[in-house]
């Protein structure tokens, strides 16, 4: 090889950073997140919408929420099973899942969002108590 | 090759990977496309891309061909500025220097001229044409952040950079979930890319299915993951357990991942499996680039060309010691008596 030396090396570097997500996590255990239901939720017995529909589009529906309620003054949803829910943040959604941290954070801080609904709406008491 | 065979069998190739995860996920054949398909296709792309690096770095260059436009090193009192010590660089360093401007900034297709024949007369100009690079460029960096905010899935805890690197995306806060502002530019910028290549007559003329396959398969990709994000949603959760799993090396397909994550993810694949035996190689040919990579000191070096032969030489002073006492005898003059 011609130049083999610096070939080499920077071959060497091309390997090591384009297999980055193979050696960043080594030794570090994946903990999938288990979102807890607070007995409120589990005596409801269901969500707004199934749990499936909810599990990769509850942002679409705040979001349908937020624009029906701030731009179109509706208040009521009809959700699964006919059950009527009042379209908001604070007073629905964290009303059965009130364990915010037990809750939303855990799935959110997995995938690395973070929605910034709360610099404005309340997070429920038990959030408090530090991170 | 006529254009239409050329687009439209590119079209058709990446239209039929498509139908491929779509008839393989009705018949539930998930172990094939979200863990072999992968591996395979990272396991082809390093593979391939060493082999080629390698077979490069063996061809001998047996002669300094660095393009330059710029005064090069000469004698000391012919002044060279910043620009003439980058455009034609004498020493390694500034090799470096030349080599960064580049591959980040895209130097020499920063000076791309479109060339015109005037209608009235035989005249030739030539015209600053900052166009393709700058989509290229658009492009290339749009496609970068994309690629490290995905590293959301791969990682876990999540590097501080592509949480940054998301909340800038996300800076305007549009809708929910936000829009992520570099992956609709990949989109632009890929689709101008092909727009390009198809109302240019001289750039048309000699495209060819290898050119409109990558932009077709990386338009594919774009268009999937933002049909996926904003409106066919899969559960995200369990796509980074399934990703995890994959770079953990104790693959897990878990249930319930829509449909079009695996046909995002499997043109993905192709695009890494083909990548070393395609054009898209350049991303390591840029820097074995022997018109870019080498200093231009041709008049300061004597550069041997390493194919030369090794020639037997035997020299006037060898001569004259193996015949001295003839050369004496005959009294022809010797140079060492
Ligand atoms: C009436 C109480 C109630 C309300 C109001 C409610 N949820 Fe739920 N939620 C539940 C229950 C119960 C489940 C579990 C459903 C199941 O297991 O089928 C659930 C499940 C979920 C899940 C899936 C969790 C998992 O384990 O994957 C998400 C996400 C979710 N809810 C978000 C929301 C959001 C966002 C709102 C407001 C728009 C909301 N919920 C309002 C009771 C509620
Ligand atoms: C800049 C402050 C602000 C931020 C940030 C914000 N909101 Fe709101 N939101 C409001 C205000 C003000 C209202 C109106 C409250 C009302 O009329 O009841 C509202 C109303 C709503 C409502 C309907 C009413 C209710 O009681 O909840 C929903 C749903 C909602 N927001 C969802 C969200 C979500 C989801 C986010 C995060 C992605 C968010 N909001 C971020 C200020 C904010
Ligand atoms: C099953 C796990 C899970 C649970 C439980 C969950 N989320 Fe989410 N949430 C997600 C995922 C995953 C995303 C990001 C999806 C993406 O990146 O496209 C998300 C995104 C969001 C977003 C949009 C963020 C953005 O910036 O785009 C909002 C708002 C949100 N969730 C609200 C909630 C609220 C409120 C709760 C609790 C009532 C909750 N979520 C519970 C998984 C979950
Ligand atoms: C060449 C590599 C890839 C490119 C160019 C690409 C491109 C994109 C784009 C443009 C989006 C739209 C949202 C955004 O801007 O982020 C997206 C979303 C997505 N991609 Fe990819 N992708 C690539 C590889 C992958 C891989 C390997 C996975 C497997 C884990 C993946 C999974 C996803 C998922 C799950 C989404 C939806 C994200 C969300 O809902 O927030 N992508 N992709």
């Amino acid at each position: 090889m011609y130049d083999g030396g610096k070939i080499i090396t920077g071959l060497i570097i091309g390997v090591i950073l384009l297999s980055f997500p193979f050696w960043y996590n080594l030794g570090k255990a994946a903990k999938f997140p288990e979102p807890k239901l607070t007995p409120k939720a589990k005596q409801a017995g269901q969500c707004v919408e199934t749990k499936v529909y909810m599990k990769a589009h509850h942002m679409q529906l705040l979001n349908k929420w937020r624009d029906d309620v701030v731009r179109k003054g509706y208040r009521l949803y009809v959700g699964l099973n006919g059950k009527m829910f009042k379209m908001s943040l604070q007073n629905e959604c964290l009303k059965c899942h009130s364990n915010k941290q037990e809750f939303c954070d855990k799935c959110h801080n997995f995938v690395d969002v973070k929605p910034y609904c709360w610099e404005c709406h309340i997070e429920p008491k038990e959030a408090k108590g530090g991170k | 090759m006529s254009f239409n065979l050329a687009f439209y069998s590119a079209f058709f190739a990446v239209l039929g990977l498509v139908g491929i995860v779509l008839l393989g996920l009705g018949a539930h054949l998930y172990v094939i496309f979200g863990v072999v398909v992968p591996y395979v296709a990272v396991l082809l792309f390093f593979v391939g891309m060493i082999y080629r690096v390698v077979r490069w770095g063996r061809c001998p260059v047996p002669f300094r061909i660095p393009t330059v436009c710029g005064q090069q090193q000469s004698l000391p009192w012919i002044k060279r500025t910043l620009g003439d010590k980058i455009e034609s660089p004498f020493t390694t360093r500034w090799v470096i220097v030349r080599m960064l401007l580049e591959v980040l900034c895209f130097r020499s297709l920063f000076r791309n001229l479109s060339v015109s024949l005037d209608k009235e007369g035989p005249k030739l100009s030539y015209f600053s044409n900052k166009w393709l690079w700058l989509w290229a460029i658009t492009f290339h960096y749009s496609f970068l952040v994309v690629l490290l905010r995905h590293l959301r899935f791969f990682t876990q805890p999540v590097p501080g950079f592509v949480h940054f690197l998301d909340s800038i995306d996300s800076f305007f806060e549009i809708g929910l979930p936000q829009i992520q502002i570099s992956g609709i530019i990949l989109l632009i910028a890929v689709t101008f890319l092909l727009i390009r290549r198809i109302t240019n007559p001289q750039v048309r003329y000699i495209s060819l299915p290898s050119d409109y396959f990558p932009l077709f398969l990386i338009i594919g990709i774009a268009f999937s993951g933002i049909l996926m994000r904003y409106w066919y949603k899969v559960d995200v959760v369990a796509v980074k357990e399934l990703a995890l799993s994959l770079v953990h090396l104790n693959p897990q397909v878990p249930k319930g991942i829509g449909w079009i994550f695996y046909v995002h993810l499997f043109l993905v694949c192709v695009l890494f499996a083909y990548f070393p035996f395609s054009k898209l190689v350049h991303m390591a040919g840029i820097f074995l680039s022997p018109t870019r990579n080498l200093p231009n000191n041709s008049r300061y070096v004597r550069h041997i060309n390493p194919w030369n032969p090794v020639v037997k030489v035997h020299t006037y002073e060898e001569y004259e010691e193996e015949f001295r006492e003839k050369m004496k005898e005959a009294g022809l003059p010797l140079e060492k008596e």
